[in-house]
C-alpha cells in the first residue's frame, strides 16, 4: 500500500474525483491557462467550498480585480462572499499593483505582501489561501531578480505557514504560465483549457503534474453554470454498480411479451433507434405513462419539440401525459441541441436528475446532440451520462433516429445499452409499415420476431403474427387475413344459422337427434 | 510655485528594522531635509506592529514610501538610494517647485 499524500478536498464536484482525493494539503498548487479558462472561479470554489462545505476558512488574494467586483462576479454562481466575509470564513484582497504609481529605487523585498497575507491568514485563521494571479507582480514591478527570489521565498514561507494554497498563473507560449511559475509550484499543476471547435466552446482541464500520487490524466471537460464549477471525469465509469432483478412494463403488453412477458429491468438503459417518424418517442410516452401511473417519478428531455407538444401528440394516440404533469410525477425539460454546447446540457441534465430524483429518464432523441458535437464527444458525453444515470438506479430511455450518417452513434452507444428496440419501416405493396425487433436484451430472454408496430387512436400495440403463405403477413395483408379469418368465421356461423333456420321451419319442431339430410 | 507652504506629508512603511528599511529612511530624511526644508512631515509604520495597515495604502513591497499630500498619491519602493528617481518619483524639482 502506498503511503498516500495527505489530501484536501476541493469541493470542485468531479475535481476531487480525478485527484483521487484533492489537491495536496499544505502545499501550494498552480491552476494556469488561457485568459477567459475560469482560473479565478476554480479558485474562488476551491475558498468557498473550503468555508462553507469542509470548515476551512481562506483568504483570497487578487491581484486582478476589485475585491467588490470580485464579489460581484462570483455572485452569479450564487457564492456570497459578504456573508462569508462577515462570518470570518473569507478574506478577500485585493493588491493593487499599477506600474505607473510605483517607481523602484534599489533593494526592496514583498515583505509587505507576506506581511498583509499573514494577517489576512491569522486574522480568520485560514487554512486557504488563493493568489489570483500572482504574476501581475510581473508587470507592476521590474525588477525580476528580486520577484523571482521573493515568490520562492513566498511558497516556502506557504509551506510553513501549513496552508494549501492555489496559485493561478497565465498561460505563456510554450510554456505553462508566461513567467514559469510552475518552476516553484511544483507538486500539482492544473491546465485549464477553453477552446471553441465548430463554434461550441468547451472548457477542459487537465492535472499535468501531481507530485506524489496518482491522478487522472485526461482532459477532462468541465463546466461553469450558475451552482459553480463541475468537472466530468469520463473514465469514471467503474461498471460496479448494483443491479436490480425487479422488472419493469413497457406499458404495451404485446411489447412486455416480446421481453418474455415482463417487460425491462429496472435501472438498465434502453435504446430506441428507428428511422424520421417510426414512433420512437411514442414508445418512448408509452414507458413513461405506465411508470407514471406506477406512482414512479419521471424525467423526459426533449431535444426536438416542446413539452405543449409532446403531450398534444401522444394524446392523439390516447397516451396521457398531463395528469402526471399536473401531479409532479413528469417533468419535461426541453432545449434545442444547439442552445448550448454538450457539456452543459450534460451538467443540465445531471442538476435537473439530482434535484428531481427520477426512476425513469427519456432523452429524446440522443441522436440530435450530434449537431452540436463531433461523434466520439457525443458518445462520450452519453457513455457519461447512462453511467451517471445508472448509477443511481435509474432506468434510462433514450431515442435515437437512425439515418446512413448516424448509425455511427448507434453504434458506440450500443455497447452501453443493456436493450435495443429498433424500428425499421419497410415499403411494400403501396404502404410503409413499422417493424419492431429487439436487437439485444441483456439477461432478458427476449422475442426473436419482428413484430408490426401500430400506432392508432387507441395507442401502440404490436399486431398480432398471421401467417401468410409467405411468411408474416403486414399492413393490409394482415388486415385482409385478419378479416378472412374473422369474416369466414362469421360466414360459417351465418351457414350454421340459416342451416338450423331452415330445418325448424321445415319439421317445425327442434329435434336433436334428428338425421341431417343433404340438400 | 503657486503653494509653497504646501506641507509634504510622507509615509515609510517597514516591516522592522531591517537594513533596507533603516537606510530608506535615512536617504529619505537626506533628501527632505535637502530639498524640502521644514515642509515635510515623515510617519513610519512598522506593518510588524500594525500589519492592518498595509492593506489601505495598498503595500505589498517593503520599504514602501508612499506621498500622501500633495495629492495624487505616489509610491516609491526600495530602499530609496537613487536620489535622482526618489524625486522624480515624488514629484520633487530640486528647486522645491511643484508641477
Amino acid at each position: 500500500m502506498l503511503h498516500s499524500l495527505p489530501k484536501v478536498r476541493t469541493g470542485i464536484t468531479g475535481l476531487d474525483e480525478i485527484t483521487l482525493g484533492g489537491i495536496p494539503r499544505g502545499r501550494p498548487t498552480l491552476i494556469c491557462g488561457g485568459p477567459g479558462c475560469g482560473k479565478t472561479l476554480v479558485s474562488i470554489e476551491f475558498i468557498v467550498k473550503g468555508a462553507t462545505e469542509f470548515n476551512e476558512p481562506g483568504v483570497f488574494i487578487t491581484f486582478e480585480e476589485k475585491a467588490e467586483d470580485l464579489i460581484a462576479n462570483v455572485a452569479s454562481l450564487g457564492f456570497d462572499l459578504q456573508k462569508l466575509q462577515k462570518n470570518k470564513k473569507l478574506k478577500v484582497d485585493y493588491v493593487r499593483i499599477q506600474r505607473k504609481e510605483i517607481e523602484e529605487t534599489g533593494e526592496y523585498d514583498l515583505d509587505g505582501l507576506f506581511i498583509r497575507l499573514g494577517h489576512a491568514i491569522d486574522s480568520i485563521k485560514a487554512k486557504r489561501v488563493v493568489l489570483d494571479t500572482i504574476e501581475n507582480l510581473f508587470s507592476g514591478l521590474s525588477n525580476e531578480g528580486i520577484l523571482r527570489a521573493e515568490l520562492r521565498r513566498l511558497f516556502m514561507w506557504l509551506k510553513e505557514k501549513g496552508v494549501t494554497a492555489v496559485i493561478t498563473g497565465e498561460q505563456g507560449e510554450g510554456k505553462l504560465t508566461r513567467h514559469g511559475l510552475e518552476e516553484y509550484v511544483s507538486d500539482c499543476v492544473i491546465l485549464l483549457d477553453h477552446r471553441v471547435v465548430n463554434q461550441i466552446s468547451t472548457r477542459r482541464l487537465r492535472i499535468v503534474k501531481y507530485r506524489g500520487s496518482l491522478h487522472g490524466t485526461d482532459e477532462y471537460p468541465f463546466l461553469i453554470d450558475e451552482e459553480g464549477i463541475t468537472v466530468l471525469p469520463v473514465t469514471s465509469l467503474k461498471l460496479d454498480r448494483s443491479v436490480s432483478l425487479e422488472r419493469i412494463s413497457t406499458g404495451i403488453a404485446s411489447l412486455d411479451e416480446m421481453f418474455s412477458g415482463r417487460g425491462f429491468y429496472r435501472g438498465s438503459s434502453v435504446l430506441i433507434s428507428g428511422m424520421a417518424g417510426t414512433g420512437k418517442t411514442s414508445i418512448a410516452a408509452c414507458l413513461i405513462q405506465e411508470a407514471c401511473t406506477q406512482k414512479e417519478r419521471c424525467l423526459f428531455f426533449a431535444f426536438e419539440e416542446p413539452p405543449a407538444q409532446i403531450i398534444r401528440n401522444m394524446k392523439s394516440i390516447s397516451l396521457d401525459l398531463e395528469t402526471p404533469v399536473k401531479k409532479g410525477l413528469l417533468e419535461f425539460h426541453s432545449a434545442r441541441p444547439a442552445l448550448y454546447g454538450l457539456e452543459l446540457h450534460l451538467s443540465t441534465i445531471y442538476k435537473v436528475v439530482r434535484q428531481f430524483k427520477p426512476t425513469m429518464v427519456v432523452l429524446d432523441p440522443i441522436s440530435n446532440l450530434i449537431s452540436v458535437g463531433l461523434i466520439n464527444e457525443v458518445n462520450s458525453m452519453l457513455l457519461r451520462l447512462i453511467d451517471f444515470l445508472q448509477g443511481q438506479g435509474i432506468t434510462v430511455i433514450m431515442t435515437s433516429l437512425t439515418d446512413v450518417l448516424e448509425e455511427r452513434v448507434n453504434e458506440g452507444v450500443s455497447s452501453l445499452v443493456d436493450t435495443w428496440i429498433s424500428i425499421k419501416e419497410i415499403e411494400a405493396n403501396g404502404e410503409r409499415n413499422k417493424f419492431l425487433y429487439v436487437r439485444k436484451s441483456r439477461g432478458i430472454k427476449h422475442s426473436n420476431q419482428v413484430r408490426e408496430l401500430i400506432i392508432s387512436d387507441t395507442g401502440l400495440e404490436l399486431a398480432e403474427i398471421y401467417l401468410g403463405p409467405s411468411g408474416i403477413l403486414v399492413g393490409s395483408a394482415r388486415k385482409e387475413r385478419k378479416l378472412q379469418k374473422l369474416t369466414g368465421k362469421e360466414l360459417k356461423n351465418q351457414e350454421l344459422r340459416e342451416d338450423i333456420a331452415r330445418r325448424r321451419q321445415e319439421d317445425g319442431i327442434p329435434h336433436k337427434a334428428r338425421q341431417r339430410r343433404g340438400k | 510655485m503657486a503653494k509653497k507652504q504646501q506641507t509634504w506629508e510622507l509615509r515609510l512603511y517597514v516591516a522592522g528594522k531591517t537594513p533596507k528599511s533603516v537606510l530608506a529612511l535615512r536617504n529619505l530624511e537626506k533628501y527632505c531635509e535637502t530639498h524640502l526644508k521644514g515642509q515635510y512631515k515623515i510617519e513610519v509604520i512598522d506593518l510588524l506592529v500594525q500589519p492592518q495597515l498595509a492593506e489601505g495604502d495598498q503595500i505589498f513591497a517593503i520599504p514602501t514610501l508612499v506621498r500622501k499630500v500633495p495629492e495624487p498619491i505616489r509610491k516609491i519602493i526600495g530602499d530609496l538610494s537613487n536620489e535622482a528617481k526618489v524625486l522624480v518619483g515624488l514629484n520633487i524639482r530640486p528647486v522645491k517647485k511643484e508641477s
